[in-house]
């Protein structure tokens, strides 16, 4: 069927199979950022965001997000800029490919909830897998960079 | 000492590349209008096709090419990467008429898009003789149906093995005399205990692309962590000369042993080959789940005799090891499961034995996964050394101290290396203050009902492998005065790209920054044998060091013929070179200027390291759990780490593998459950069953270092990679077993036997 969505700003207009999975489609459209992980919606590293909302792109069909916008870090770059640096400098990265997933829905945290708490992040962070990390410096790099903000603001 | 870039805490080089999403995996960086290849599976644990028939698959639009068993190559190989001698019997074929495992490969399917490669796997029609499997490894060894009957089997090396007896591998070898110092100790105890078969479970599944090069050629691009084995064995595969075959890896999306076996290459290599076309596999995770590499599940049997007041003098291990449906470290694993665990009471060992047997099964074959067997042996024999000290009554950190190995000790039972650089005393002292072990030792009941105690265990690992393992590194003075670093191992999260130009830079006096790294491609790269067995620091660490070194004593020969001076007459200094004499000072970019310029003397030195020895990393693990008496939940709300992995190069990095390592251990000791059906399937074939730890099932992870300095290391380091995963297994036994009076004997703890042992308590 043909279908409009809006990536990253950009309309795009096109036919697409029925069975399309939203993965797919953007990494068709050189989105690289969006990872599999999984088939059962378990992981998390697929997360783009669908109109603002994050959502797992491995368990929407293309033709549902017809009309809609879908963002992917691609397309968040500025937003993510402000904060990665600081998970960075943890190491919280090993091999980075939880990251994009991770980022992206930490972007969607922070809009939500602009001062969350320790418990905070790692709910909404939940369905975010990370086999290397252990997640810790993560929540470190995250906080140090709720610290910054608070301590600039002040 | 202090340092400008060792034990500081330097971002990775990649760091921020990764965090913004750029393409750098495989499945980012290779064309994607490539044949997309899939293999048909096993649904059977054991079988014979008796016929298979491709033609109307083959008919389907847009299929390029089904392969059977009747058009692979007859020679036999192994899937594991591991330096000659190859210890894993040669067992394979591409594809093979016996099917060994429910998921082994049937066919290959190659295609222009998935949807026509699906169909076309299914329109291809098989017959099965279905065969009797050998599912429990206990009775596999001297079973009557054999895994392996076929006689081109062959094992390189003498290990015991035995394809007519279901045998991988089978070793005796004690020193003292065990049944005399056992007669003669006040307390015996014997447990037997038994480990699953974990998945690693990198995030990025396993995908390799493969084309054809410009020279004809087949180039590899796969997440891969040893591509010099990988170009050995992709050949023997396809029995083409090693010449012909190129590996290279991008960014790696995690690999803990798993990438260290060629699980997919030879499939998309051999589409490649025959075609001529470029070709790409993507594994599934379902496949990952159950035709990936995952921990040899082992059973353990260890007796350990002591005296009534801790005095721990024999230990005895007997390790019974399913390597699965193919040999793959099979051989290699089982041993650490006594070596890494026995040699930690080195301090009043009067006799040790450790026996074991590994033995092939028709289930999925078993690989390697961080800790490689010292993970399997370590959750024995320190559950045992925790029962015998709540069997003596005394403290488990003070039956620890008392026993435990000592810098300067010789350890009999780890081929009798010294102990050169052993902080294992300082990490126990360390923890036991960090942790508040006093108190929180003391089971206590909170007010909700919970029950709240905890439990310590020790652990060591290798770095390296002793007498085997290569590594190298290629330092090169490039013009301004800036360096490329090209090794051989694999940055696969890791992050040894940047501790290894750490170390560079802190040899080259210079910022981080002017290290460029480059790794790894088979046709660039200086030999190495790969990341795996904790050896990238420590082995190629040194050569990093060492060619730089080097670099620096020829930068100061081009000097000498530049300024006529002597070359004792320099100092380097970073920037450049001083000449002592005059004062002047020569810049880098002036040398390296001078080194394109009518020079004979090479700005690229290649240095090679390899030991005759693996000194140990240690560390002390405590854990404290949480109880519901409600669900038999347990939770690990409190978990310390001290660790002695020597000079931490990259004190962030260090910490952040503790933590993964730790965590992924807790998921092997509490929800990573593998079942089988008795048709032999593994029931826990994705994510939704197989739970992996989530950032909401921890509690606070703390992390020390109480580094030692092996003098043989690059500025003091050694390992840290692999030994982080042992102690979560024994230490959370021991926490859960001190609140309900019952040690566990296989893992995960479940709920449900933590519940019963509550139950029988009351
Ligand atoms: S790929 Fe795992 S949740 Fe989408
Ligand atoms: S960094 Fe490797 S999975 Fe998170």
């Amino acid at each position: 069927m043909l279908i409009t969505i809006t990536l990253n700003g950009k309309k795009i207009t096109e036919e697409v199979t029925a069975d399309s999975l939203l993965i797919d489609f953007v990494r068709h459209h050189k989105c690289f950022s969006v990872k599999r992980g999984c088939e059962t919606s378990n992981c998390g590293l697929c997360t783009v965001l669908l109109d603002g909302k994050p959502v797992l792109s491995c368990s929407l069909l293309t033709c549902r997000v017809n009309g809609h916008s879908v963002q992917t870090l691609e397309g968040l770059q500025e937003e993510a800029k402000e904060f990665v640096g600081f998970i960075a400098n943890q190491g919280a990265e090993q091999c980075g490919f939880c990251n994009p997933g991770m980022v992206v829905n930490t972007i969607a945290l922070l809009r939500e909830y602009p001062d969350p708490s320790d418990e905070d992040i790692r709910q909404f962070l939940s369905g975010n897998l990370c086999r290397c990390s252990g997640y810790e410096s993560q929540l470190r790099g995250i906080r140090a960079y709720l610290d910054f903000r608070k301590g600039d603001a002040a | 000492m202090s340092y400008r870039h060792i034990d500081q805490k330097p971002m990775k080089k990649d760091a921020m590349q990764l965090l913004l999403g750029k393409p750098a995996y495989t499945e980012d960086v290779t064309p994607a209008d490539c044949l997309v290849v899939k293999v048909l599976r096993s649904p059977y644990a054991h079988a014979l096709i008796k016929n298979i028939d491709t033609t109307i698959a083959c008919k389907v639009p847009g299929i390029e090419a089904v392969y059977t068993y009747k058009d692979v190559p007859q020679n036999r190989f192994t899937m594991a990467g591991q330096t000659y001698p190859e210890f894993s019997p040669y067992d394979k074929l591409i594809l093979d008429q016996r099917l060994r495992f429910v998921g082994d490969a049937v066919a290959i399917v190659a295609g222009e898009n998935e949807k026509a490669v699906d169909k076309a796997l299914k329109l291809i029609k098989t017959d099965y003789e279905v065969l009797e499997p050998v599912l429990d490894m206990h009775t596999a060894m001297d079973h009557p149906v054999l895994v392996h009957p076929e006689d081109n089997w062959d094992a390189k090396v003498e290990c015991g093995a035995d394809n007519k007896r279901n045998l991988v591998a089978s070793s005796r070898w004690s020193e003292g005399d065990v049944e005399d110092v056992l007669n003669n100790c006040d307390k015996v105890i014997r447990r037997t205990y038994h480990t699953q078969p974990c998945q690693q479970a990198a995030m990025e599944t396993f995908r390799t692309y493969c084309e054809i090069d410009y020279y004809g050629r087949l180039h590899v691009i796969s997440s891969t962590q040893i591509v010099f084995h990988a170009r050995r064995i992709i050949a023997n595969a396809l029995n083409i000369p090693k010449s012909m075959v190129r590996v290279e890896k991008p960014r790696i999306g995690g690999g803990f042993g798993s990438k260290q076996t060629l699980v997919a290459e030879i499939y998309p290599a051999f589409v490649t080959w025959l075609t001529k076309k470029p070709s790409r596999i993507v594994y599934s995770r379902k496949e990952v789940q159950t035709c990936g590499t995952p921990r040899h599940e082992m059973e353990m049997t260890v007796t350990i005799g002591a005296m009534n007041d801790g005095t721990i003098r024999c230990i005895d291990l007997y390790t019974l090891s399913n390597t699965g449906a193919y040999s793959e470290h099979g051989p290699t694993t089982v041993g650490l499961s006594g070596t890494k665990s026995i040699p930690l009471y080195t301090a009043n060992l009067e006799a040790f034995r450790f026996d074991y047997d590994v033995v092939y099964t028709n289930v999925q074959s078993s690989g390697a996964y961080r800790g490689y067997g010292a993970t399997q042996g370590i959750y024995a024999v320190e559950s045992a050394v925790s029962e015998m000290a709540s069997v003596l009554g005394i403290d488990p950190v003070t039956i620890r101290e008392k026993n435990m190995v000592r810098e300067g000790m010789e350890m009999p039972a780890y081929y009798h290396e010294i102990a050169t650089s052993c902080n294992l005393d300082k990490c126990m002292e360390k923890a036991k203050n960090l942790f508040d072990w006093e108190n929180k030792s003391k089971v206590r009941v909170l007010p909700n009902g919970h029950i709240r105690s905890a439990g310590v265990a020790m652990a060591m690992q290798g770095s390296g492998i002793s007498g085997c393992d290569v590594g190298s590194a290629t330092v090169k003075l490039e013009e301004t005065g800036f360096y490329t670093l090209t090794i051989g191992a694999a940055d696969m999260g890791t992050g040894c790209d940047t501790t290894l130009a750490q170390i560079a830079a802190e040899t080259l006096e210079c910022d981080l920054d002017m290290i460029n790294v480059f790794g790894a491609d088979t046709d660039i790269s200086p030999y190495d044998s790969g990341s795996y067995a904790s050896s990238t620091t420590y082995v190629t660490g040194k050569a990093v060091q060492m060619a730089a070194e080097d670099l620096i004593e020829n930068m100061k020969q081009i000097v000498s013929q530049m300024k006529k001076v002597p070359a004792d007459d320099m100092d380097f200094i970073g920037t450049g070179i001083k000449i002592l004499s005059t004062g002047e000072t020569v810049s880098l970019e002036d040398i390296a200027t001078k080194s394109m310029f009518f020079n004979n003397i090479p700005v690229q030195i290649t240095r090679t390291n390899t030991q005759p020895f693996s000194p140990p990393p240690f560390m002390v693990g405590m854990a404290e759990t949480d109880i519901d008496p409600l669900t038999g939940k347990v939770e690990v709300v409190d978990y310390v780490a001290v660790v002695d992995c020597g000079t931490p190069i990259n004190h962030n990095l260090a910490t952040v593998q503790t933590e993964g390592g730790i965590v992924q251990g807790i998921g092997m000791a509490l929800t990573e459950t593998v079942t089988y059906t008795d048709k032999g399937q593994i029931m826990e074939n994705s994510f939704m069953q197989y739970k992996i730890p989530a950032r909401t099932d921890i509690g606070s992870l703390r992390i020390d270092f109480a580094g030692s300095y092996e003098p043989t290391g690059p500025y003091g380091a050694k390992s840290i990679g692999e030994i982080v995963i042992n102690t979560p297994s024994p230490a959370i036994n021991a926490a859960v077993a001190s609140a309900i009076g019952k040690f566990h004997y296989t893992l995960p703890i479940r709920p449900e036997s933590v519940l019963d042992a509550l139950e029988e308590k009351k």
